[in-house]
């Protein structure tokens, strides 16, 4: 193989010096001639009927465009899985956050005003707030029975495990709501008018998700839509889907407004209170070993909640549950999914979907095993960690050559998790109030879609030429901070052997970039940087047809190339799209089969600090180490590892969302905790490379694996620290640990 | 305080007067009547650091501070911490560290980060790093996990000239 010119190279950031000198124009740094601001009334009332809607006095009314649902042209219903969810609640109200009326007006003060001057009438209905009340079905909010959607894996005969078992050890885990607390809210700008239709800027993730939501919302063909991606400050789900619903907001107003546009900002609260968090879970496992520590057999009950509408609560389950019994050899699996409707605002994408969740029962559940059996958990482990041939429970064979248990304990060696913990057990036994442990996860992150998403998606992707011989990729997959246009640069300039500059990047809209699918999944290198790599190996199979391209050729006669092309021709496109290779094979009805075209392993230790008088919990150390395929940008990598093992920290140990009634309580950045720089220690990333056919020169997902260990790894350590396998529920807030320990003393 | 006042300001070196409300956070008054939207806003609460801006020298939430209590005051925003930065043609070294380590990921927080680190390092030119972990703990940020943020600032540390650091909120 060639020696590589691009990839496995640090290349700056494609838009880092506009964003080191603020010159990048965010959302709301955008205005126009007569803007106007967009504010939304909401329901305040979990569940109920909607009586009427008042409007107080001392408000010019007149002055105010103002919606509701009787103006919705359309489909009164966000296009996502199931059409379930109103732009506008009509007659009925299903979590407290939900939109009845918007305004507009050019004054925000006064338009904060109105806002505080709408009163709904909402006669009340029982309502369901937690997982276990909307299983129970006493009261049913969604459905006949409250579930938005099963899934079930099953693989042999998990109940014979239990009789030929020497050790079944159960348990229950949970996971709370997280808040995505991208630093930029939520922010579009929409223009209606008859002329162009509907033009919507805003910070997003998927344009093309909106672009379907608001055809449906305005009954218009795909070219009277327009969505343009502006610099997006942190997306991580959170604008996956929910930036559907305040677009077709702003555009209504828009509408109704005579086609002046309208922007919508969202402020801090109003984004923590409104729009998606991560689903809470509640996973009962049972698992049964030999009396060597085999696997023998898991049963797996993973439940979800959803919130008030379906949105993405499906595919977030089958991801869960697909990663629910973790990179083990497991003879006999039952796993029962269920995400289920409270309440709540609906939950939504974020950075893992599902996978957390349910990596952080079995991995958690892992060390309370080995000490119910007397087992050292990596051993035990060790016994049962995937190898090349095994077949996992979906009944997918794992064909790559992955070396996990080489993966666990180089991290461990990495962390000196043996000497630490022979040492700690010596130090834990003196009088020290600080007790310190290690422990450790190992995991796996499927990349792209689930089972057959990326078949359905049918991605398109492509490149241009321009006019001074410059490349252009085109794609819809956006930049929001993880490097897509960097890295989209560092693949097409390898594949063409050019430099760097002399590639650019389309910023994403809709009329001028193909549907390259969503940015979500791990699937924005792997999957669509493929599709871009293809594209410009076609677009030079183009110039060289054409007779204006010899191979060997330069930098300068390669755009001289591309520049005579255009020149002559008008244009020079080429695409590729996504077709699933012939050797993966998934069937949606039986869960069976490839449910990932590759995965991204890792193993990721901590070393924690357990100050028993406070119950605080201090992250000391932290390693993560992981095999992603060939890392394309070590730095921008590093970032995604670091960035998101942070994301975890946050999510095993303080951020905590209160809910009262189905709405988030403590709804500011001074009572929701996330980490500063002066909580975490220096977190050390390790890449093992091991290149795999899928993506472009060997790259993998890499997105969302780091958010799936540091729960579970921090949580093991914290019972290597205090002896204790009591806490099972993230995030464990110094609070749930005292209830813990108090517990261990009754 | 229901009239708008004239609000007198010294903006990265160039007099500025502008119509504001007493009240009207200086935020507003930056993005809004100076047009200066390199200067961001996080959280509206002082919790963030995304809308850091040096006024007279001292580092301030600017959506803390009315625009009453700046009348006469020296404003320094991103737009000028390198005079010439915005048109691309010389960074500031703190910058040229963020691009060069990776500490800019999403960006939003960084004009603010960038104005922290310039005040940390006027402080503190040669900090460890606990120190600029310490002094970067008013500035949240959710992509990075900071540890870039923190090797951008170690960089600068290193690199920085003091013609650099003087050019910045004397």
């Amino acid at each position: 193989m060639a020696k590589l010119e691009q990839v496995g190279h640090s290349r700056l950031r494609k838009e880092g010096r506009a964003k080191v000198t603020g010159a990048a124009i965010y959302t709301d740094d955008a205005t126009m001639p007569g803007l106007l601001h967009g504010a939304t009334v909401r329901s305040q009332v979990a569940r109920g009927r909607i009586k009427g809607i008042h409007f107080g006095e001392g408000i010019p009314w007149e002055d105010f465009v103002i919606v509701s649902a009787k103006d919705v042209p359309g489909e009164n219903r966000v296009a996502m899985i199931v059409l379930d969810q109103p732009f506008l609640a009509d007659t009925r109200v299903n979590h407290p956050e939900e939109a009845i009326l918007l305004l507009a007006h050019a004054d925000r003060v006064l338009l904060e005003k109105a806002r505080a001057a709408v009163t709904v009438e909402i006669e009340e209905e029982p309502a369901v707030f937690t997982i276990e009340a909307s299983l129970a079905a006493a009261t049913v909010v969604w459905g006949e029975d409250n579930v938005f959607k099963k899934v079930s894996i099953r693989k042999g005969e998990v109940d014979a495990a239990w009789a030929s078992a020497t050790h079944v050890v159960e348990g229950t885990y949970g996971t709370g709501a997280q808040e995505q607390l991208y630093i930029e809210p939520h922010a579009v700008i929409a223009k209606v008018t008859a002329e162009e239709g509907v033009t919507v800027w805003g910070s997003l993730q998927c344009p093309y998700y909106v672009h379907k939501a608001l055809k449906h919302l305005f009954n218009e063909p795909d070219d009277r839509i327009r969505v343009i991606q502006m610099e997006t400050g942190g997306g991580f789900g959170g604008k996956e889907d929910y930036p559907s619903l305040i677009s077709g907001h702003a555009a209504l107003l828009s509408m109704k407004a005579g086609g002046r546009p309208v922007k919508i900002l969202y402020d801090r609260e109003e984004d923590m209170v409104a729009t998606t968090k991560r689903h809470p879970s509640k996973t009962r496992v049972k698992t049964a070993f030999d009396a060597d520590g085999k696997m023998l057999g898991l049963e797996m009950e993973f439940l979800l909640d959803g919130g008030a509408y379906v949105t993405l609560s499906p595919v977030v389950l089958s991801r869960g549950a697909i990663h629910a019994a973790g990179p083990y050899y497991w003879p006999a699996v039952a796993i029962e999914a269920k995400a289920l409707a409270t309440n709540c605002p609906p939950h939504g994408a974020f950075r893992g979907f599902g996978a957390p969740q349910s990596l952080f029962a079995i991995e958690r559940h892992l060390d309370v095993a080995a000490a119910r059996i007397g087992m050292d958990p990596v051993e035990l482990r060790r016994k049962n960690l995937l190898r090349i041939g095994d077949v996992m429970a979906t009944g997918q064979v794992v064909k790559e050559a992955v070396d996990l248990p080489g993966i666990m304990d180089r991290a461990l060696e990495k962390l000196d998790y043996h000497g630490r913990k022979a040492r700690y057990a010596g130090s834990n036994a003196g009088t020290d109030p600080i007790k310190r442990g290690v422990g450790f996860a190992v995991f796996m992150h499927g990349c792209g879609f689930t089972g057959g998403g990326e078949a359905y998606l049918a991605s398109v992707a492509g490149v241009e030429g321009t006019a001074d011989g410059k490349v252009r990729v085109l794609a819809a997959s956006t930049e929001i901070g993880q490097g897509t246009n960097t890295m989209f640069s560092q693949v097409v300039a390898e594949v063409l052997r050019v430099p760097m500059d002399l590639v650019e990047v389309q910023q994403p809209d809709t009329k001028l970039v193909p549907n390259s699918g969503p940015t979500v999944a791990s699937r924005t290198c792997m999957v669509v940087g493929k599709l871009v790599q293809d594209a410009a190996v076609g677009l030079k199979q183009i110039i060289i047809q054409a007779g204006l391209l010899r191979e060997p050729y330069t930098a300068d006669e390669f755009q001289a190339a591309v520049a005579a092309y255009v020149a002559a021709f008008g244009s020079l496109k080429a695409y590729s799209q996504y077709s699933t290779p012939p050797h993966i094979v998934w069937s949606d009805e039986t869960y069976q089969g490839d449910a990932y075209g590759t995965y991204a392993w890792a193993c990721y230790a901590a070393d924690v600090a357990v100050d028993t008088r406070t119950c605080e919990v201090a992250v000391t150390d932290f390693v993560a180490l992981q095999e992603v395929g060939r890392v394309i940008n070590p730095t921008l990598a590093e970032g995604q590892i670091e960035g998101g093992v942070a994301q975890g920290i946050g999510y095993a140990l303080w951020e905590k969302v209160e809910w009262r009634n189905g709405r988030m309580a403590n709804a500011q950045m001074t009572n929701y905790i996330m980490a500063t720089s002066a909580d975490l220690p220096r977190l050390r990333v390790y890449f093992e490379e091991n290149p795999n056919p899928m993506g472009p020169s060997g790259a993998k997902g890499i997105g969302e694996l780091p958010m799936d260990g540091p729960g579970p790894a921090i949580l093991n350590a914290i019972q290597d620290a205090l002896g204790t396998d009591a806490p099972r529920e993230i995030p464990l807030t110094p609070e749930l640990l005292m209830d813990c320990l108090e517990a261990r003393h009754v | 305080m229901s009239e708008k006042m004239a609000l007198k300001l010294q903006v990265n070196g160039a007099e500025r007067t502008v119509q504001a409300w007493p009240m009207a956070r200086l935020l507003d008054v930056i993005r809004e009547d100076l047009g200066l939207t390199g200067t961001k806003e996080g959280c509206g609460e002082g919790e963030c650091g995304a809308c850091s801006v040096f006024l007279n020298g001292k580092l301030v939430n600017s959506c803390l501070v009315p625009a009453v209590q700046c009348n006469g005051a020296k404003l320094e925003t991103i737009e000028g911490v390198s005079p010439t930065s915005t048109d691309g043609a010389q960074l500031h070294p703190v910058q040229e560290a963020f691009l060069r380590c990776g500490g800019a990921q999403c960006g939003i927080c960084t004009p603010g980060m960038v104005l922290a680190a310039v005040d940390l390092l006027k402080r503190c030119p040669d900090p460890d790093e606990e120190q600029v972990r310490d002094g970067l703990s008013g500035n949240l940020c959710r992509c990075t996990g900071y540890v870039k943020i923190i090797d951008s600032v170690l960089a600068a540390a290193k690199s920085a000239s003091p013609d650099g650091a003087k050019a910045v909120a004397k």
